[in-house]
């Protein structure tokens, strides 16, 4: 996931994705940030948990 | 007097001693004389300040903090004021209506508001720089970071232009900035201090929370800010359990350890001795090892760059030149993070919460350093750890992540290194136990260990 060209690929749709607009100076700062994200992120989902664990976001009917 | 505490001032006032007003004239003149070279308000609310004073020289508002001058960062609403968040982009935005309930408990208690500080824009920020208003300057070297993104409250209140200041802390943004300038932090449990009427950030990990020059200080702000507020989803309907009455109380019996593995690997020389001065001074010879620490910063990593992406996106399609590029870049980033891993995230939040709750049946408190190193020099990019340079920004809260991820109570304490910078160690207890790491504090101020050194100016 963290290739540099698939994250190029993933940047470059932001503009429709997220109706952003990246300007080329941008790129390499956004990928690179994008890259560490995704490597905590895959270090999050490589301890498995099951299926029943409950996500923590706070809610209060 | 201008490091006088603020429980010195409240007797002060109380008895008559001084008025309230005497004692924000002092506070308006030495922000005047100082705040030029530390850059740490934004906005000074002199009148405002003013008037309140006369309220408390006039009996309207007696109380323990009658005369305390404070300044909350630029976060929290001030009726009158737009609130900018460290921002470019939110000066366009009105005036609040009302001041954030926390200013409001503070004034009710007799305190004075006397302005805004400087923050990381958008509190998405270790370093107390800022690209629009300019960096806070840390007090003991104005070369170095405050640490941030709590930076003018830092700055503030080590230089002595207030006794109090509130801060945020999403990641790290109160305990950092207490490391690098020296003072006491606290960060309570997430969901005890209504956060209603401050801007947000990431409001699974938000809190609200008082940095000064001494424990009795922290407790006394943080008693009079207690108390549930139905403005905020988050806030816990729990009773007010005040803690400065408790302060003094022996901490003989309570089982302390230093958290080890994690927390000390990557640490500069400086922060392993502080944390082993605090250690030793309290006995705690048992060191733990926190599950999985590394996972839940990146979880808070990933949970941090979601949500903040989420909260600005339509900033980011509509003024994203206008943002610090720092944070832009990283909120674009954040917001490319699939769904999937963010809620994975969540779940892990809930394990490792359950983890660190059965730790805390064998103890009472847990030591960790606060920062990895002293305050670095602004500008600077790179942070050495093991050895190895990373970038600085996103490594300053190493240390802070994994603790603020669910939110337990923590009180920063400054060790001030003989000849060097002083640096902060994090006292930890479990959920709703702000009182075990306040005691904590008290002990080590009581006894020297920690304090907050006087800068030279």
């Amino acid at each position: 996931m963290t290739d540099p060209g698939d994250l190029d690929a993933l940047i470059a749709a932001v503009p429709w994705l997220l109706r952003i607009d990246i300007r080329p100076e941008w790129h390499a700062a956004v990928r690179q940030h994008l890259a560490i994200s995704l490597d905590h992120a895959g270090n999050v989902a490589e301890l498995p948990l099951p299926d029943e664990a409950e996500p923590a976001p706070v809610f209060k009917a | 007097m201008s490091f006088s505490s603020a429980a010195a001032i409240a007797a002060d006032v109380a008895a008559g001693r001084r008025s309230a007003a005497d004692v924000v004239e002092a506070a308006l003149a030495r922000i005047a004389q100082r705040n030029p070279h530390l850059n740490a308000f934004t906005a000074v609310t002199a009148d405002r300040a003013r008037a309140t004073a006369a309220r408390v020289d006039a009996g309207q508002a007696a109380g323990p903090l009658a005369g305390v001058p404070f300044a909350v960062k630029n976060l929290f609403d001030i009726a009158g004021l737009p609130t900018v968040a460290g921002s470019k982009i939110n000066r366009d935005q009105p005036p609040a209506a009302a001041d954030a309930v926390l200013i409001q408990r503070l004034e009710a208690a007799g305190a004075v508001l006397v302005g805004a500080l400087n923050m990381g824009e958008y509190a998405y920020d270790f370093t107390g720089e800022n690209c629009h208003d300019g960096p806070s300057r840390n007090p003991h070297d104005p070369t170095r970071m405050t640490g941030g993104s709590s930076g003018g409250s830092g700055g503030a209140v080590a230089a002595g232009l207030v006794p109090i200041a509130l801060g945020s802390d999403t990641n790290g943004s109160i305990r950092v900035p207490s490391s690098f300038c020296g003072l006491f932090g606290l960060k309570p449990t997430y969901g005890r201090l209504p956060r209603t009427g401050s801007f947000p950030f990431v409001s699974s990990l938000d809190h609200l929370g008082p940095l000064a020059r001494t424990t009795r200080d922290l407790a006394l702000a943080y008693d009079v800010m207690q108390g549930p507020d139905p403005g905020d989803a988050a806030c816990a309907g729990r009773p007010v359990a005040p803690v400065s009455a408790l302060l003094g109380k022996p901490t003989q019996g309570l089982r302390i350890a230093t958290a080890g593995g994690y927390f000390r690997a990557g640490a500069s020389p400086e922060a392993l001795s502080a944390v082993d001065t605090v250690a030793n001074a309290l006995g705690a010879v048992r060191t733990i090892e926190v599950p999985e620490a590394a996972r839940a910063r990146s979880a808070a990593y990933v949970i941090t760059a979601s949500e903040g992406a989420a909260l600005h996106l339509g900033r980011l399609r509509e003024r994203a030149e206008d943002f610090d590029p720092d944070v832009r870049d990283r909120l674009i980033a954040g917001a490319l993070i699939p769904a999937a891993m963010v809620v994975g995230a969540q779940k892990f939040r809930r394990w490792y919460r359950d983890a660190m709750l059965r730790l805390f049946d064998g103890v009472d408190a847990i030591l960790a350093p606060a920062t990895p190193c002293v305050a670095p020099l602004i500008g600077q990019k790179t942070l050495l750890l093991d050895g190895r340079a990373v970038p600085l920004r996103p490594n300053i809260g190493l240390y802070t992540q994994p603790i603020s991820f669910i939110g337990l109570p923590v009180v920063a304490v400054p060790v001030a290194l003989s000849g060097g910078l002083p640096i902060g160690v994090q006292i930890i207890a479990a959920p709703w136990r702000e009182d075990i790491a306040l005691r904590i504090a008290y002990d080590l101020e009581t006894a020297g260990v920690v304090r907050a050194p006087l800068p030279s100016e």
